[in-house]
């Protein structure tokens, strides 16, 4: 099963490289991870995006409070919560395309922020599997780069991944 | 024994000037300084580059000894005996580079067998770190992996905090190695020194004291089982909790069986002890194991070498399982009752239930279950030809056994003679096998009999080797000389690597690639070459009394080359992907 777990880390250097190290040595899956300082520039806000069986998943959860640097984490999959990715794609418009891009962009509540004579940048926020669907929607047109966050998490409601 | 060389200058001491300020140190005196506030007593290392101000600052103070092996693998190694062999971690310290990579051999191993070690490397200077500069290497990436934690101190005022943090790391909650990297200019950078008293960090709070909604779960297990065994490992010895697993034991009645990393860990000679289980573990032990209905595991990993397939793993057994590491748990066996805690508190906590509690293990079936482990214990799985004309590696542990009173450290190397010696050595207290279990490190044996024998200065510390793993780390036997290292050096000397001959011989139709010892050398001259006694043995005859003269010879390193059956195999033996219940038996 897909798993999405939050991880506050000592803003160290060299913290990501453990994580990354972690899940490379012992061979389990990583589908993105995301990293930056939180309010507290001691402290990095991971959102790591992994599958396995809950015997693995487990397994991983342990393995990651082993860190000596990590503060705490979550399986945000246990709880209500919230994931959005945000994805910015380069798109070559001819004269013909370029209303068709802008109703699709529309219809995914997305922004154009870059134009140039035969180009449009596209900004789109959203679970990934509402990106994914975009990208299948703009087949028709000439796709010259798709940049992805991957994805951050956060639960919904009273619960918090704090210290 | 003698620990310095060298004429040493006037101590360092006062580091006040007028009006009680504080001078500034560099950050080698501070690194001293950080030393004798934790109580290290001796580090073990080899000079470079990177380390020179330190070498330096060690030169002029005389609280710190510092003992210099002949490659730095064997100083990781001297100090993980120094370590499994006393209550206090080992330090190394080492240069950049090449000093680094020499040591990770040792890292990992000690990172494998959770062995509290804190190891200094240097490395260049900050503002070349990154260039390719001489002697640099990635020193916090490459040990990443094998290594509880790491630091790469930039500042010279963070120095002794990061000092002070890897103690606590190491020696805490599970223990294992700590890399400290310092770039040579933060050597010579100064600051204030002040050593703090305590330590506190918000990401690292090792668990102590066992939950007791969860011990008392285990109790009731405990206390209706009918055919139980306790199964202990590394843990106990790490733990210092030989006394408590002895009276917990010994208040059930249950049999117990030990990992090869926890022997010692209860008396050996004790009749409740049904020996080692795994894959050269007794016949009864591994058999109780497949039979039980309650399997207590307490500091013990579920480790392959243990289990076999782990389909056929304790197949009728609830499992209760004591670790301060939480991943430790479940990670190969799905266990019922979880325990995290340190086995000593916890093992404490469960005596006082089970004294308290008005239910008493049933007595009947554990007659029964009695019964049949002696009947298992009756095939005496651990017998071997004593008329042989040639001599048994198996009857050399024994004589070794019996001529130091059982009362030895013994260190060995990885191989076969490490098989025997856990099996017929037998161990009645903890921290006297030092070995390498989980990397299986030929090389081993010898530096780490340095560090056992420099931390037990009058004791006898035997080093049960092989031709092939002596000669890993046999430059050691330099270092012995310098400092005088009255080790006993067992060599089963089988011209094999016999362990790869047996697997050979059982499973590759008698295949010997590259597993015979050719061009050896003469274990005698090489011996009296470094300045030690060599001795030959290869008469059965002449075993005991071989042990006894070398044991008369309280001050000098003997080396004893005994001259084995080539044809001996370790017995018996659960082959790979076989059950606990399919040993083969000789
Ligand atoms: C050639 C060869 C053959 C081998 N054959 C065998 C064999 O037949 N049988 C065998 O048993 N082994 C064998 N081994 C060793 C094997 O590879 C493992 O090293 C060993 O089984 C692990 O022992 P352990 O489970 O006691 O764990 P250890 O590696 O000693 O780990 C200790 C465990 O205790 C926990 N712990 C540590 N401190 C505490 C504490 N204070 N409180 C609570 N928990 C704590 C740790 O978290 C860990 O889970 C062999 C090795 C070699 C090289
Ligand atoms: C550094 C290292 N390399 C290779 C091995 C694989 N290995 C395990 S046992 C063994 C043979 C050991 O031979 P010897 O020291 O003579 O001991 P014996 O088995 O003959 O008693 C080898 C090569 C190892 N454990 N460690
Ligand atoms: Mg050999």
């Amino acid at each position: 099963m897909r798993h999405i777990i939050g991880i506050l880390m000592e803003n160290e250097s060299g913290a990501l490289s453990r994580v990354a190290g972690l899940f490379s040595a012992r061979g389990y899956n990583i589908e993105s991870l995301t990293v930056a300082p939180t309010d507290d520039p001691t402290l990095s806000r991971l959102t790591l995006v992994t599958s396995g069986s809950d015997e693995i998943v487990e397994q991983i959860v342990k393995q990651l409070n082993k860190l000596v640097d990590v503060v705490k984490l979550m399986d945000l999959t246990e709880y209500r919560h919230i994931e959005r990715e945000m994805m910015m794609v380069k798109l070559r418009v001819g004269r013909d395309d370029r209303d068709e891009v802008k109703r699709l962009t529309d219809i995914f509540r997305g922004r154009i922020i870059d134009v140039s004579a035969a180009t449009y940048v596209v900004e789109l926020t959203g679970d990934s599997a509402k990106l994914d669907a975009f990208i299948e929607a703009l087949r028709p047109f000439e796709v010259l780069e798709v940049v992805r966050s991957g994805v951050m998490g956060i639960a919904r409601g009273d619960v918090a991944l704090k210290i | 024994m003698r620990l310095s060389g060298g004429v040493r200058a006037p101590t360092l001491t006062t580091f006040t000037v007028a009006g009680d300020q504080t001078v500034e140190l560099t950050g080698a005196e501070i690194f001293v300084r950080c030393l004798q506030e934790e109580g290290v007593d001796l580090i073990f290392g080899y000079p470079g580059g990177a380390v020179l101000h330190i070498y330096d600052a060690l030169y002029k103070q005389d609280k710190v000894a510092h003992i210099l092996v002949r490659h730095e693998q064997g100083a990781i190694h001297a100090a993980e005996g120094y370590a499994k062999s006393t209550d206090k971690p080992g330090v190394a310290l080492v240069t950049s580079g090449p000093g680094a990579t020499n040591a990770i051999t040792g890292i990992a191993d000690a990172y494998m067998d959770s062995v509290p070690l804190v190891v200094f490397t240097g490395q260049v200077p900050t503002h070349l770190i990154g260039n390719d500069a001489f002697q640099e290497v990635d020193t916090v990436g490459i040990t990443r992996p094998c290594v509880k934690h790491n630091f790469l101190v930039k500042n010279v005022k963070e120095l002794a905090t990061v000092i002070k943090k890897a103690f606590y790391v190491a020696t805490s909650g599970r223990p294992g190695p700590v890399v400290v990297d310092i770039p040579k200019d933060v050597t010579a950078h100064k600051a204030e020194f002040s050593y703090p008293k305590t330590i506190r960090m918000r990401s690292y709070n090792p668990t102590i004291k066992g939950h007791s909604g969860q011990i008392r779960k285990a109790i009731d297990l405990i206390l209706t089982a009918r055919q139980p065994i306790i199964y202990t490992g590394g843990g106990v010895i790490l733990g210092r909790a030989s006394k408590s697993l002895t009276d917990f034991t010994r208040l059930l009645g249950y049999p117990i069986t030990n990992t090869l990393m926890g022997l010692g860990g209860y008396p050996a000679t004790d009749k409740l002890n049904v020996g080692m289980l795994g894959m050269h573990g007794t016949y009864e032990a591994n058999m109780a194991m497949h039979h039980a209905d309650l399997v207590i595991a307490i500091g013990a990993r579920f480790d392959d070498r243990v289990t076999g397939n782990i389909e056929k793993f304790c197949p009728y057994a609830r499992i209760v399982h004591v670790d301060v590491d939480p991943s430790s748990i479940s990670k190969n066996v799905k266990v019922d009752v979880p325990i995290v805690g340190q086995v000593d508190n916890v093992l404490k906590a469960m005596i006082k239930e089970i004294k308290a509690d008005p239910r008493k293990p049933d007595a009947e079936a554990l007659k029964a279950w009695w019964k049949q482990i002696n009947e298992w214990r009756a095939m005496d799985c651990l017998k071997y030809d004593r008329e042989s004309k040639l001599i048994k590696p198996q009857h050399v542990i024994e004589s070794l056994w019996k001529a130091t009173k059982g009362d030895a450290f013994v260190t060995s190397d990885v191989g076969q003679h490490q098989m025997w010696a856990a099996q017929f050595y037998r161990f009645d207290k903890p921290n006297r096998w030092i070995n390498s279990g989980g990397l299986g490190t030929m090389g081993f044996g010898l530096p780490a009999a340095m560090g056992v024998q420099l931390a037990h200065p009058g004791a006898t510390v035997a080093c049960i080797t092989g031709e092939a793993s002596i000669q890993m780390c046999i430059q050691e036997l330099s270092t012995c000389l310098q400092y005088q290292l009255p080790i006993k050096v067992v060599n089963l000397n089988n011209r094999y690597m016999g362990m790869v001959r047996q697997w050979q011989e059982f499973f590759y139709q008698g295949r010997y690639a590259m597993s015979y010892m050719d061009a050896l050398p003469d274990f005698v001259m090489l011996a009296e070459a470094y300045g030690h006694v060599g001795m030959r043995i290869e008469n059965p005859g002449d075993v005991e009394g071989a042990l006894k003269e070398a044991l008369k010879l309280k001050d000098r390193l003997v080396f004893m080359d005994f001259i084995t059956d080539q044809s001996e195999n370790v017995y018996p033996m659960i082959p790979a992907g076989a059950g606990q219940n399919e040993m083969i038996l000789v």
